[in-house]
């Protein structure tokens, strides 16, 4: 039987700035909990096809998982968790900008 | 040192002019990502996971202060406040914005730097000894062939599709700084029974997944014959690599499946077809580069000064006895100035830091500055008169840890903090292993060791060839860390071996801890490395310390 599909978003870098950002019902955001939450695989795979279209304002558009939580969707991953935050070893990137 | 000529400066006005126009054809949606990438990466940019990076080359190493102080203004202007310097002798930078970048490369051009060949399947910053033109064991200077080398490799039409990345490294020395072995082609330098020099070739070396000691194809070439038949090996290998399986498409990989012998035929074929066509050109751009690198003038004093705030200052003292290497000129130093404070990022300098290195390097080292493959900065030519002032301005720059060499001069790639390849983190781990060696002051007790951490199997971090190596893994969601032992990146090259099961992040350091408290045990002395104490030993009694538990289990 294949896996139960469980819950992504869309996540891709800013073609500009680079930096890491979430598809929303209607465009693009930098902070995840706002990110829009695909529980449906088809749904999810069309969402993904739109944002891979928009090429010149995002680059490498893939679906991430998320845990959905009451304040938003959280990482499932700690990829994904370093990527919402930014690096370690310096207060840069999200954590130091949202 | 090596000063573009109106050619080289043409050629980067030029280079820089397309990327900067295909820069703007990227952002107004008329090339495809999948058509910008090759062209950004042929250019250094890569995408990574918090933004862009820009890998800048810097050839062999060498820099002098107007250099620096530009990498300075770069990381200040365009970027955060810092540059990392990598393990490839170059820097980068890790928060460029995409519509910068054409502006930031031709900051670098205006003091000869570059961002070309520094990715993509073509041949890479030519890397070097760090103590060549400096040290006292030296046959030669190896970087007028280095710079030969880089004139010739780049924007070589020929080597621009290779089946994947090549990397050349250059030691002038028997002692081997530049990791040789690791490399797809070593030179080393060495003289014949004549007394002549030339090189001992190695090829097919590599870390990554599939670390491979190089292979000596060639025991003694002699100097003039060194472009044609570099050339004929990468030519070999262009037809010879395989294409079909980006894993196994390293010339390393090439060597092994066909063996050296076969090889080393292809590549005498080859070198006596195109030897004619070099018409001895090459050997006068070598005569013109060797003069261009000839030794600045060195000064003659005494080195009283030196030698009397050794007595009166400790802290001097220690740092003296660390972060100095024997000089060929008398009188003189080489200094290395660590990029390892505890707790810091390995690598790492801020604008204001780099600044007080140019400085430095103009009024006290004949303007020259390198990078080393360690991630440490060296002021290759210093006399010793002038030690303690330059000890003094780089304490006042937190410049002044003495640590070189020892525990926590850690190589660390820069992971999953930045890295869009990477399984784990590395820095953490190595402020971590720093930290607690700092806090347990035994850094000097312990002696010559060499940590090195790599943050995926790619092995940026050279954990093959730590003598105790680190590689972080992604297991089923968590990092892992894996122990390798008795790696060796020197001449007597080896590749660790892998100690037993990984580690989760909470618990690698205590285990590093274990294995450094475990070897000083073990040690016959004090002058007993952790390398000679693992060489004498085997693996067994320093698997035992670090699996304490298995060790009980196997004992009952």
């Amino acid at each position: 039987m294949p896996r139960a599909f469980t819950p992504k978003v869309v996540t891709a870098n800013h073609l500009l700035e680079g930096d890491v950002i979430y598809q929303t019902p209607t465009g693009w955001t930098r902070d995840l909990a706002q990110a829009e939450v695909l529980e449906d695989e088809a749904h999810a795979d069309l969402r993904l096809l739109e944002a891979t279209q928009q090429r010149d304002v995002v680059v490498g558009a893939y679906l991430a998982e998320v845990e959905p939580t009451d304040a938003g969707p959280r990482p499932t991953h700690f990829r994904e968790a370093f990527r919402m935050r930014g690096p370690s070893n310096y207060s840069h990137g999200k954590q130091a900008e949202l | 040192m090596y000063h573009y000529n109106d050619f080289d400066t043409a050629f980067l006005a030029e280079r820089n002019a397309q990327f900067r126009a295909q820069v703007a054809r990227r952002i107004d949606g008329s090339l495809t990502e999948d058509e910008f990438k090759p062209l950004r990466l042929m250019n250094g940019l890569y995408l990574q996971l918090h933004a862009y990076m820009l890998r800048v080359a810097i050839p062999y190493g060498t820099l002098n202060g107007a250099q620096m102080r530009k990498l300075a203004e770069i990381a200040e202007r365009w970027d955060k406040g810092y540059g990392h310097f990598t393990t490839r002798q170059n820097i980068q930078y890790n928060w460029p914005k995409l519509q910068d970048v054409p502006d930031i490369l031709d900051a670098l051009a205006e003091v000869g730097l570059h961002a070309i060949q520094t990715s993509g399947n073509t041949i890479r910053n030519v890397t070097a000894d760090h103590f060549a033109g400096a040290a006292a064991d030296e046959v030669e200077d190896p970087r007028p062939v280095a710079e030969l080398l880089r004139q010739w490799s780049t924007d070589h039409p020929e080597f621009q599709f290779l089946p994947r990345k090549f990397k050349i490294a250059v030691s002038g020395s028997p002692v081997d700084r530049a990791v040789t072995k690791a490399h797809d082609i070593g030179l080393r330098m060495v003289r014949n029974d004549a007394g002549e020099p030339g090189f001992e070739v190695i090829v097919g070396g590599g870390l990554g997944r599939t670390p491979m000691i190089g292979k000596v194809i060639a025991p003694f070439l002699p100097k003039a014959d060194l472009l044609p038949y570099v050339e004929a090996i990468v030519s070999v290998y262009n037809l010879l690599g395989r294409r079909d399986n980006k894993y196994k498409a390293r010339i390393k990989i090439t060597v092994h499946e066909n063996g050296i012998e076969r090889i080393r035929a292809l590549v005498e074929d080859r070198f006596t077809a195109i030897k004619a066509q070099f018409a001895g050109f090459d050997q006068k751009l070598l005569s013109k580069l060797e003069a261009s690198f000839a030794p600045p003038a060195f000064k003659t004093g005494n080195t009283k000064g030196y030698e009397a705030a050794r007595l009166t200052n400790p802290a001097f003292a220690s740092w003296s006895d660390t972060n100095l290497s024997a000089h060929k000129a008398d009188g003189y130093a080489i200094v290395s100035i660590s990029l390892k404070a505890h707790g810091a990022t390995p690598g790492d300098a801020t604008a204001d830091q780099m600044r007080v290195m140019a400085d430095l390097a103009e009024t006290y080292a004949h303007d020259e500055l390198r990078i080393s493959h360690e991630q440490n900065v060296i002021l290759p030519h210093v006399h010793k008169s002038d030690l303690p002032a330059i000890y003094a301005k780089l304490r006042e720059a937190g410049l002044a840890t003495a640590n070189i060499g020892l525990v926590s001069d850690i190589i660390a790639c820069p992971g999953m903090d930045y890295c869009a390849l990477a399984t784990a983190r590395s820095i953490p781990i190595a402020q971590e292993i720093a930290e607690r060696f700092d806090e347990l002051k035994l850094e000097h007790d312990i002696g010559p060791l060499k940590i090195k951490i790599s943050g995926c199997i790619n092995a940026c971090g050279h954990h093959h060839v730590g003598h105790i190596g680190i590689l972080g893994l992604d297991r089923a969601g968590v990092e892992n860390y894996q122990i390798t032992l008795g790696g060796d990146g020197s001449e007597d090259a080896a590749i660790g071996e892998r100690a037993g099961p990984g580690f989760s992040a909470d618990e690698i350091i205590p285990a590093i801890e274990r294995l450094v408290l475990g070897y000083l045990d073990l040690r016959d002395s004090a002058d007993e490395t952790f390398l000679q104490a693992y060489r004498r030993l085997g693996a067994a009694p320093f698997k035992a310390v670090l699996y304490p538990e298995q060790a009980k289990q196997d004992a009952a």
